[in-house]
């Protein structure tokens, strides 16, 4: 019977793996959303009670912080955008033989531990550390200046840590330009800057949006570098550190659960307004 | 003048970025050399060897290590076998509900890590299920499975088909066919997303953290050891992976050079 094991074969195929993401992914997101409907203490264990209320309450209580997990993720997105886009565009346009070479020098960092790699960045800019000490030293800043542990510490931290999700997708969007479309603009008298805004940024917006999208959703969520550059101090705490400590310390998981739901909703509403502004249409390209 | 300068521009902020990418890992080698007068690894003291020789004799840096090891290993075998076989399905076969399968693979990979971490806690902790190594394992294959999904169709959709159906003709059988065909053209995808997920894998934090108990992977190791400073061990072996890494792009740059053409770069940091 070729004809069934033929429609068997998919599902065969489908199975082990589809049915994984459902057991650890799909799954857990439903006993998520049950268990921020729970109420109770974790010494008197918790009853499922729907109480609704927990979300009003929780935004009520954090709002800040998503705020400023949102603006945040907002800077470092168009921080790493305008500091990615040369860069790619360079090794693009300018790399010549040396393209590979040159991208996978820009990745070769990140293959040392994320953990690493920010408790180093700590190291380097803490208070008496190689950068600011020595300019206490020479007598350029003053005594009590700190870097760590202000917002400006953390957005540092996470543009560092998430330079490569917008520089990757920008470099494929810039290397697939066809160059004569360039020549055409120009040969048509545009005048550089008009042949590059008008051209090459306009068919490079693929990789704009993507590599946006790949920075700012990480970045939102994040609670590493609040928690190392931005040294625990709570004026710059994201959602994503009060998430971690109800549910692995205070093991307070419905309002956990209930703030990480709020945290997706966020997300979504935000990257939907986004792909709006930049208008789905001019992205067919 | 103006225009050989603005030509320079460039290429020298693009060098300086480099230079910026590069600062902590520099920072790091130099201090896995350092010698510390206490614990706290954060002024030079002066060169030494001896890290590279203590960190093997520490038994928790050990033991983090292999389990890191081993979720990577296994969790990598398990996710590039299942999502091969996925990417084969959505590539070769028309079937109902394929969007549902879509929107499997899609959301896990754009949600943030911490939204997976903590539903797998509401999993675990619903059914009383003891955190540990095999729970981190079933996270660590649930989130890997998506990428390999990604990169594998992505060799599949460039496929020549008319060479399979040359191996049909010629009376193979679809097994045959699969195996003497099929997969030697896809294995280059199939291994870069085995390396992707080995990768993701053995530097993963947020997730790893929900599901783990009291059991360290390597990354969970290094964050709670370095509460105050970072211990030169950490350093040590950051730079040990760092090594590899370089060997790794270096024998890949030059795999390349040697073919004369230049494949796609397929491998992407988390």
């Amino acid at each position: 019977m070729p004809s069934l094991r033929r429609g068997l074969t998919p599902l065969l195929l489908l199975l082990p793996g589809g049915g994984w993401l459902v057991v650890f992914f799909a799954v857990p997101m439903a006993f998520m959303l049950l268990i921020s409907l729970q109420q109770g203490t974790f010494d008197t264990g918790y009853q499922q009670t729907w109480n609704f209320g927990i979300y009003p309450e929780v935004i009520a209580e954090y709002w800040e912080l998503y705020l400023r997990s949102a603006l945040f993720a907002v800077i470092t997105t168009i921080v790493t955008l305008a500091v990615g886009y040369p860069v790619a565009y360079t090794i693009a346009f300018r790399g010549g033989r040396l393209k590979n070479a040159l991208l996978l020098v820009v990745v070769l960092p990140f293959f040392v531990s994320f953990v690493i790699r920010t408790l180093n960045w700590r190291m380097i800019l803490s208070d008496n550390g190689m950068v600011f000490g020595f300019l206490k030293d020479i007598g350029l800043l003053q005594a009590d200046f700190h870097f760590l542990a202000t917002p400006a510490s953390v957005i540092f931290g996470l543009t560092y840590n998430f330079l490569p999700f917008m520089i990757l997708p920008l470099y494929v969007a810039l290397e697939k330009i066809d160059r004569r479309l360039i020549e055409a603009a120009t040969d048509l008298y545009a005048t550089r800057a008009q042949a590059f805004w008008r051209v090459t940024f306009v068919l490079s917006l693929p990789g704009v949006v993507a590599g946006s999208l790949l920075t700012f959703i990480p970045t939102v969520g994040d609670f590493i570098t609040a928690e190392v550059i931005g040294a625990g101090n709570p004026q710059v705490f994201m959602v994503g550190n009060i998430i971690q400590r109800k549910f692995l310390d205070s093991l307070d998981y419905p309002a956990a659960a209930a703030l990480s739901f709020v945290l997706v909703a966020v997300v979504m509403a935000l990257v939907a307004v986004y792909t709006r502004l930049v208008g789905n249409e001019r992205l067919a390209g | 003048m103006r225009a050989r300068l603005a030509g320079l521009a460039l290429p020298g902020f693009t060098g300086l970025l480099l230079l910026f990418l590069f600062a902590p890992i520099a920072v790091m080698i130099a201090f896995s050399f350092n010698d510390p007068a206490g614990r706290q690894n954060i002024t030079w003291q002066g060169f030494t060897l001896r890290n590279y020789v203590d960190v093997w004799g520490r038994s928790e840096i050990t033991d983090a290590m292999t389990t890191s090891l081993g979720v990577a290993v296994i969790s990598t075998i398990f996710a590039t076998a299942f999502g091969t076989m996925i990417g084969l399905a959505l590539t070769r076969y028309d079937f109902r509900g394929r969007w549902i399968m879509n929107l499997l693979i899609f959301i896990p990979m754009t949600a943030p890590e911490i939204i997976l971490g903590a539903s797998l806690l509401t999993l675990w902790v619903s059914f009383g299920v003891e955190r540990g190594f095999l729970t981190i394992l079933a996270a660590h294959i649930m989130f890997n499975i998506s990428f390999v999904v990604v990169t594998v169709r992505a060799r599949l959709a460039g496929m020549n088909r008319s060479l399979e159906e040359a191996g049909m003709d010629l009376y193979a059988d679809g097994r045959t066919t699969f195996w003497k065909v099929t997969f030697p053209l896809i294995f280059p995808g199939v291994l870069s997303a085995a390396l992707l997920a080995f990768a993701l894998s053995i530097d993963d934090y947020v997730i790893t953290v929900f599901s783990a108990g009291s059991v360290e992977t390597f990354p969970l190791w290094v964050y709670g050891a370095s509460r105050l400073g970072i211990p030169p061990e950490v350093n040590v072996l950051g730079t040990l992976i760092f090594l590899v890494a370089f060997a790794f792009i270096g024998v890949q740059l030059w795999a390349q050079r040697r073919q004369g053409k230049a494949a796609p770069i397929t491998l992407v940091g988390r």
